[in-house]
């Protein structure tokens, strides 16, 4: 066994360790900081992975926009909102765990079983592109992928725009749920002036 | 036009000389240069520490350090060595392992971008294929690191500097993204000796810098503030916020955020000497000399001398640039946060845009100029 293929299945197994321990842990810790975190650090693992499959392109996107992105946005929310309350119990918390365990386990099973049926096509070491990759992504983007593109560009200005009309209080005079005027003032109104208020 | 040294082909060659096979030849090289870069960097931190510590005595009219070593170049290593043995502390309600992870995350992704500063054809660690897209992806993880040491401290001036830190980040890489990628657009890769490569043809006159002075100027505003420095380091400000995400923090794992921060000044700084002064590259062409000297330019003392001009071209540019930050932080006061904000995503971010859409337009009308 040479050295190159020692050092993938190392990687590779340390990886896919990783990924599972933390995926497992992001569902089941009780502290939701700990997941968001966590979290981070199975996309940076799933980047990994697709560094391991020559494609340093996507890696590289992995990591720009699930955890410079997606993961950070995650962890500022929690932490402007990081109340130290407990949670209420759920009362049928036991049968809705059960629900969902068996949802999880038939959509695993539907996965493993996609996997052994399905007959991959690999491509042999001298057919992979490694570095070309990046050049063949702009051209199907342009070419025969221009459509979702083109949708995926509209729907997050679709989102842009509605954020920008949510934070911007005077686009809506009224409150959605309780009709009562909203109150327009800057959250963080200007203070007296400290000076003048002596004589 | 593979010139120039290549280091590594000659060290397996020497060690296949003794007998070794290849592949451990390359194992006993792979270190290497890995080495070197820990060291350069660090080094560079320490000639940046003296020099914030001189140029700041001298904007404010002091002498600064004297007593440790001619001109008191040796008052970095003193201060790194105390900061080796202080006492390591975790305040009692932090949360230790986010506490020490923090540091960690904030140093780890800065040091793997020297992945690929290139100071010569050859001499780089990794010429892979996505280069500098490479850096923006590495300089995303960071505010991750921000937030942790901060959440971690149980402190609210650090939460409210971690927070700020994320923000800042998030803000100014949007506008930094679009002018680097102005620049890849000219160049027709994302790997930055290709970048440098393109600047190369007549010296000081092709460097990116003439051809994208607005792309420059944004991309050092942003540099700026990725690096949390004077005007834009509210993160840390002092007067506000203590000393921001930085304020439970002692010892080395406070070592390893200063180390960071420097270290990310003069990855900065590199960055601009690459994309926008040329690199490597002399002002006026080393062929033009060599062909000036009649010597052929695979000669063994031209391929010495041209490589060693690389390295001293890039140290002297970037170190030229850590300058005016540092200038620039000793003279100029800071910005408010909302300033900050107004500063990114209502001026940089569409002035970074038109440019973008600018240079993609010239590039179609003149090609010759702008990368064809």
């Amino acid at each position: 066994m040479s050295i190159a293929l020692t050092t993938q299945i190392i990687c590779f197994s340390v990886l896919s360790l990783v990924i599972l321990i933390g995926a497992l842990g992001v569902v089941l810790l009780e502290s939701i900081v700990y997941s968001a975190f966590l979290l981070g650090g199975v996309f940076m693992s799933v980047a990994g992975l697709y560094l391991l499959l020559n494609a340093s392109f996507v890696a590289a996107a992995q990591v720009l926009v699930y955890v410079g992105a997606v993961n950070v946005l995650i962890i500022f929310a929690i932490m402007l909102v990081n109340k130290k309350e407990d949670l209420k119990p759920i009362s049928d918390i036991k049968s809705r765990r059960i629900i969902s365990t068996s949802i999880c386990l038939t959509l695993l099973s539907l996965l493993i079983r996609v996997d052994l049926t399905n007959v991959w096509s690999l491509s042999s070491p001298q057919n992979s592109i490694g570095e070309e990759s990046t050049i063949r992504i702009g051209e199907h983007l342009f070419s025969d992928y221009l459509l979702p593109f083109e949708l995926a560009s509209v729907l997050l200005l679709m989102a842009m725009i509605g954020a920008i009309v949510l934070a911007r209080r005077d686009v809506m005079s009224k409150d959605i749920s309780t009709g009562l005027p909203v109150d327009q003032e800057l959250i963080e109104k200007s203070s007296e002036p400290l000076l003048t208020n002596k004589n | 036009m593979e010139y120039g040294l290549d280091l590594e082909y000659s060290f397996n060659e020497f060690l296949k000389g003794f007998g070794l096979s290849s592949e451990i030849a390359h194992i006993i090289w792979l270190p290497l240069p890995m080495l070197l870069v820990l060291v350069a960097a660090v080094v560079g931190v320490l000639v940046t520490v003296w020099l914030e510590r001189k140029i700041s005595a001298a904007a404010q009219q002091r002498i600064g350090p004297e007593y440790a070593g001619a001109l008191g170049v040796l008052q970095p290593i003193a201060d790194g060595l105390k900061l080796l043995v202080k006492e390591d502390i975790i305040p009692a309600k932090a949360d230790g392992i986010l506490f020490t992870a923090g540091p960690i995350l904030v140093l780890v992704p800065v040091i793997l971008s020297w992945l690929i500063v290139p100071f010569g054809q050859n001499l780089l660690i990794s010429n892979v294929g996505i280069g500098i897209f490479l850096w923006i992806a590495l300089s995303s993880i960071q505010p991750i690191g921000l937030l942790m040491s901060g959440y971690a401290s149980n402190n609210k001036y650090s939460l409210l500097g971690g927070l700020r830190a994320a923000a800042q980040s998030i803000s100014y890489e949007i506008p930094l993204a679009l002018s680097v990628l102005a620049i890849v657009l000219m160049t027709n890769s994302l790997s930055t000796v290709d970048i440098v490569d393109q600047q190369s043809g007549a010296g000081i006159l092709s460097w990116n810098i003439w051809r994208q002075p607005v792309g420059f100027i944004v991309f050092w505003i942003c540099a700026l503030a990725e690096c949390e420095r004077l005007p834009f380091d509210l993160p840390e400000a002092e007067e506000e916020l203590v000393a921001g995400y930085q304020t439970e923090y002692a010892g080395m794992k406070f070592a390893l955020f200063y180390l960071g921060s420097y270290i990310n000044l003069i990855l900065s700084a590199l960055l601009v000497s690459i994309l926008y002064l040329g690199g490597w590259g002399f002002p006026i062409p080393v062929e033009l000399i060599a062909k000036f000297l009649n010597l052929p330019i695979n000669a063994p003392f031209i391929q010495v001398f041209t490589a060693s001009i690389g390295i001293v071209m890039t140290v002297l540019k970037a170190y030229l640039l850590v300058f005016i930050a540092i200038l620039l932080r000793w003279t100029t006061p800071r910005v408010r946060i909302d300033q900050l904000l107004d500063l990114g995503w209502k001026f940089l971010l569409p002035i970074s845009l038109a440019n973008l859409l600018i240079t993609a337009g010239l590039k179609l009308a003149f090609p010759q100029f702008f990368g064809g």
